[in-house]
C-alpha cells in the first residue's frame, strides 16, 4: 500500500481539485500495470477524495477495467457482427484450444490473456483478432494456429 | 518519375491491419520526399491501397498492394503498371461509370482518403475552416436557422434535426454551456465514424467550433471509444494543429469568440452511446442514462445546457455553411436530406465504407455499389442499425434510404452498420447474437432491459437447440413489446427490434427450428450432423487429423467414419475436407 502510493502520487497530482477524471485516472493506472490493483483503489480514494465504493462501482462498469493481472500478450477476440456472420465462433474455438484456457483466463506460464470485444472496427477484415496492439484479419483456424505458435516462441516480428 | 507530384498510402485502421505500414517502409525507400499517408479510401475491399497523384492532374488508386506489388511498383512507376492492379484512373472515363463511384455522393466523406489527416494544411487547401470563418460573421440564431433549412437529421440514428436540436440548446440561458461530439461508436459492425475520425478529423473539430458558436457554447467535449486509438490520435494531432491556428482557443479569427475542446476516451460501454449516459460517464460516473426531461438543451453535463452531435453530423456542417442550406437540401428525399455514410461488411463482395445520396435503395448500395454476395451466394437479409435495427429480407430490398421508409419496415436508420448475410446465416442465430449482445451491455438500470432481454435469450437459445415450442413465438413477441416500452433509454426501447424483425420476415425459420428440428442455414450446432459421403471420401486422413475431440476414424485410403457421440460439431473436417465428402445437414 505505501509502495503503492509513492509510485502513484506523481500520477495523480495532476488531477488533483479537477472534476470528472475517475475514467482518466483509472485508464493511466490500467495503462502501467495492464490491471487495477486492488491496492490502487485505496490509493486513489484517499488522494483524490473518492469513496472507494465509487471507484468499484466503475471498475465494475466498464468493460475496459480489469481487476486480475493479465499475461504478456492480451489476445482480443473480435466478436462484431462482421466476424459474427463470418465465423469467429470457430476463430474462438480454436484459441481456446490452441492456449488451453478459456475466454477471460491467462494462461499458467502468464504469456496470454484471452478476450472476447464487442468490435474493433475492421469489419472489412473480418474475421479479426487482436494481439496487444497488432490486428491480424481474413483469419481460419490454420492462420491462427501459426499466429499463436509464433507468439509462443515469442518472435512475433519474424 | 519526376511527372509524379504525390503517391498516398492509405493508413486508417484497416489498411494498416491488412499491412499498409510495410508498403509505406517498402515505398520511402525510393519514394520518401513524395510520399504520404491518408485516411480511409472507402474500398477496404481492396486494401492496402496507394494513390498515384501525377503532375498533369491525373490520379491513380491501385489495390492489393503486397510486398512484392509495392517492390515492383517501386520499380515500374517509370514505365507501365499492369492494368489489372488499377482500381480507379481519373483518365479514363470507363471507370468513373462504375456504379460503386457513380451512385455515391461524397459530402461527410468529402476528404476521407483524398488529405493526408495529419496535416491541416490539406485540409486548409480544401476549403477548410472557412464555412467557420463564415459562421463567426452570422449571428447564431441565423445559423441554427441555416442548419434548420438544410434538412440535416441526426445522423447517430434517431434523426432529430440537428438546427432545431441547436435552437433548444440556444435558447437556454446560461453562464456556461456545452457541445459534445459522440464518437462512442458502438454498434457492432458499424466502422463509419471511425474512418471519419481517422480520414478527416478537422472536419469534425470544425463541426464542433461551429455548433459552440451557434449555441454560444466555449467548450467542446469529444467522447470517444478507446478502442480506436488511431482516431484519438489523429484529433489530438488536429487539437494542436488547429490551436496553433487559432481555429480553436481565444478570439477565433479575431473574433470575439471563444472555444475550447478537451478529448475524453471512453471505457467500453455501449450504453454510453445515450447521450444522458454519456454525460455521466464525462463526469466520471457510471455511464447510466437518466430520465428525459430535463432535456441536455436545458440541464445537462454538470448541470449545464449541452448539445450532442454525432461525428457524421458534425463532418456535415462545414460544408453546409460553407456550401449553403440549399446546395445541402437539393440532394435527398422529401424526408431526408443530404447523404449518409453506410459501413458496408458481412457477405458482400466489396466491403468498406459507401456515401449515397439519401432516397438510394437498399439494393443499389448492396448489389450496384457493393457488388452483391461473396462467392455467387444466396441473398438472404441485410441487418441495419445494429443491435437496435432489424434485419430485412429481399422482398424490401427497394427500400429508400430514408428515415421514415426504414422505420416503416421496423428496422431503424441506426448509425450506418449494414450487415449482409447470405443463405449460410441463420436468423435465429443473428436474432440470438443480437439479444446476448444487449444482455451484456444494458446497464441494468431497467428491469424489463436487465431481466426481459435476458428472458428472451433464453427462449431463443432454447429454439436454436431444437428445443423450442410454437408458443415461444408468441412469447417473444409479447415480451419484445414490454421491453421497448419498460425500459427508458434507446438500447432497452430497440433492443427487440432484430427478434422482432426476424420473426415479422423470417418466421419459417423459427418455425423450422421449432417443428422440424432443422437448422435450414446449418449454424445451429445441435441441430445439424456431420457425415461423411461413402463415394466421396478418398481416405486421405485431413479430416481425422485435424478433428479436435478425435472423433473420426478410419484407416489410409480407406473409408472414414465420423462417431456422432464424440462429434462437436465445431464444423473443421467440413472446412478442411478437399473433395467435398463431409455432409452437412
Amino acid at each position: 500500500m505505501i509502495q503503492m502510493l509513492e509510485e502513484l502520487k506523481p500520477m495523480l497530482a495532476k488531477y488533483k481539485g479537477e472534476r470528472g477524471v475517475l475514467i482518466p485516472v483509472l485508464q493511466d493506472i490500467q495503462e502501467k500495470y495492464k490491471y487495477i490493483p486492488p491496492d490502487s483503489v485505496a490509493v486513489i480514494s484517499k488522494e483524490l477524495r473518492i469513496p472507494v465504493t465509487k471507484i468499484n462501482g466503475v471498475i465494475t462498469f466498464y468493460a475496459q477495467f480489469r481487476s486480475e493481472p493479465v499475461g504478456k500478450y492480451i489476445v482480443r477476440i473480435c466478436n462484431g457482427t462482421a466476424c459474427f456472420v463470418n465465423n469467429s465462433e470457430s476463430i474462438s474455438d480454436t484459441l481456446k484450444e490452441a492456449l488451453k484456457i478459456d475466454v477471460d483466463e491467462t494462461t499458467e506460464d502468464k504469456l496470454f490473456t484471452l478476450e472476447k470485444v464487442a468490435c474493433l472496427g475492421c469489419c472489412s477484415l473480418a474475421p479479426v483478432i487482436m494481439i496487444n496492439d497488432k490486428v491480424f484479419g481474413k483469419l481460419d483456424s490454420t492462420k491462427v494456429k501459426k499466429i499463436i505458435e509464433k507468439y509462443k516462441k515469442e518472435q512475433p516480428d519474424e | 518519375m519526376n511527372n509524379i507530384k504525390r503517391i498516398k498510402v492509405g493508413m486508417a485502421s484497416c489498411g494498416l491491419a491488412a499491412g499498409a505500414q510495410e508498403i509505406y517502409d517498402i515505398l520511402s525507400a525510393d519514394l520518401g520526399d513524395k510520399l504520404e499517408g491518408t485516411g480511409c479510401i472507402g474500398m477496404c475491399f481492396r486494401e492496402p491501397l496507394i494513390e498515384i497523384e501525377f503532375t498533369d492532374g491525373r490520379n491513380l488508386t491501385i489495390g492489393d498492394v503486397d510486398p512484392e506489388r509495392a517492390r515492383l511498383l517501386a520499380e515500374k512507376l517509370t514505365t507501365e503498371i499492369p492494368e489489372e492492379w488499377i482500381i480507379y484512373d481519373t483518365a479514363s472515363k470507363e471507370f468513373a461509370k462504375q456504379p460503386y463511384f457513380s451512385k455515391q455522393h461524397k459530402i461527410a466523406l468529402r476528404n476521407s482518403g483524398i488529405i493526408n489527416p495529419e496535416s491541416i494544411e490539406e485540409y486548409l487547401e480544401k476549403d477548410g475552416y472557412e464555412g467557420l470563418k463564415k459562421a463567426l460573421k452570422m449571428p447564431g440564431d441565423d445559423l441554427c436557422q441555416l442548419i434548420l433549412d438544410s434538412g440535416l437529421r441526426g445522423r447517430g440514428g434517431a434523426g432529430f434535426p440537428t438546427g432545431l436540436k441547436w435552437k433548444f440548446a440556444r435558447r437556454s440561458q446560461n453562464d456556461q454551456k456545452y457541445i459534445i461530439c459522440n464518437a462512442d461508436e458502438g454498434d457492432p459492425g458499424a466502422f463509419m465514424d471511425r474512418s471519419l475520425l481517422e480520414g478527416d478529423p478537422h472536419a469534425v473539430l470544425e463541426g464542433m467550433v461551429i455548433g459552440g458558436c451557434a449555441i454560444g457554447a466555449t467548450m467542446g467535449y469529444i467522447y470517444v471509444r478507446a478502442e480506436y486509438p488511431l482516431a484519438i490520435e489523429r484529433l489530438e494531432k488536429a487539437l494542436i494543429q488547429a490551436r496553433e491556428k487559432c481555429f480553436i482557443g481565444k478570439n477565433i479569427f479575431g473574433s470575439s469568440f471563444d472555444f475550447d475542446l478537451e478529448i475524453k476516451k471512453g471505457a467500453g460501454a455501449f450504453v454510453c452511446g445515450e447521450e444522458t449516459a454519456l454525460m455521466h460517464s464525462i463526469e466520471g460516473d457510471r455511464g447510466m442514462p437518466t430520465l428525459k426531461p430535463p432535456f441536455p438543451a436545458e440541464s445537462g453535463l454538470w448541470g449545464k445546457p449541452s448539445n450532442i452531435n454525432n461525428v457524421e453530423t458534425l463532418a456535415n456542417i462545414p460544408w453546409i455553411v460553407f456550401y449553403g442550406a440549399d446546395k445541402y437540401a437539393a440532394i435527398g428525399t422529401e424526408d431526408s436530406k443530404g447523404t449518409k455514410v453506410f459501413a458496408l461488411t458481412g457477405k458482400v463482395k466489396y466491403s468498406g465504407t459507401v456515401e449515397v445520396p439519401m432516397g438510394s435503395t437498399l439494393r443499389e448500395i448492396i448489389f450496384d455499389i457493393s457488388g452483391g454476395i461473396k462467392n455467387d451466394k444466396q441473398f438472404k437479409a441485410v441487418q441495419i442499425g445494429g443491435p437496435s435495427g432489424g434485419c430485412l429480407p429481399e422482398s424490401l430490398l427497394d427500400t429508400v434510404v430514408e428515415y421514415k421508409a426504414l422505420n416503416a419496415t421496423g428496422a431503424i436508420m441506426g448509425s450506418g452498420g449494414m450487415v449482409v448475410m447470405d443463405e449460410e446465416t441463420c436468423m435465429v442465430d443473428v436474432a440470438k447474437y443480437f439479444l446476448n449482445f444487449t444482455v451484456e451491455e444494458s446497464c441494468g438500470k431497467c428491469t424489463f432491459c436487465r431481466i426481459g432481454t435476458r428472458r428472451m435469450y433464453e427462449i431463443l437459445d432454447r429454439i436454436s437447440r431444437g428445443e423450442g415450442k410454437m408458443s415461444d413465438l408468441d412469447e417473444l413477441e409479447k415480451l419484445g413489446h414490454q421491453v421497448k416500452n419498460g425500459s427508458l433509454c434507446g438500447l432497452g426501447q430497440t433492443a427487440p427490434n432484430p427478434v422482432i424483425t426476424s420473426l415479422k420476415y423470417f418466421r419459417d425459420e423459427y418455425v423450422a427450428h421449432i417443428e422440424g428440428k432443422k437448422c435450414p442455414a446449418g449454424v445451429c450446432k445441435e441441430l445439424i450432423l456431420f457425415t461423411i459421403d461413402e463415394e466421396k471420401c478418398t481416405g486421405c486422413t485431413l479430416c481425422a487429423r485435424n478433428c479436435p475431440v478425435d472423433a473420426i476414424s478410419g484407416e489410409v485410403k480407406k473409408l472414414h467414419l465420423i462417431d456422432q457421440e464424440a462429434c462437436i460439431k465445431c464444423g473443421k473436417c467440413y472446412d478442411v475436407c478437399r473433395f467435398d465428402a463431409v455432409i452437412k445437414e
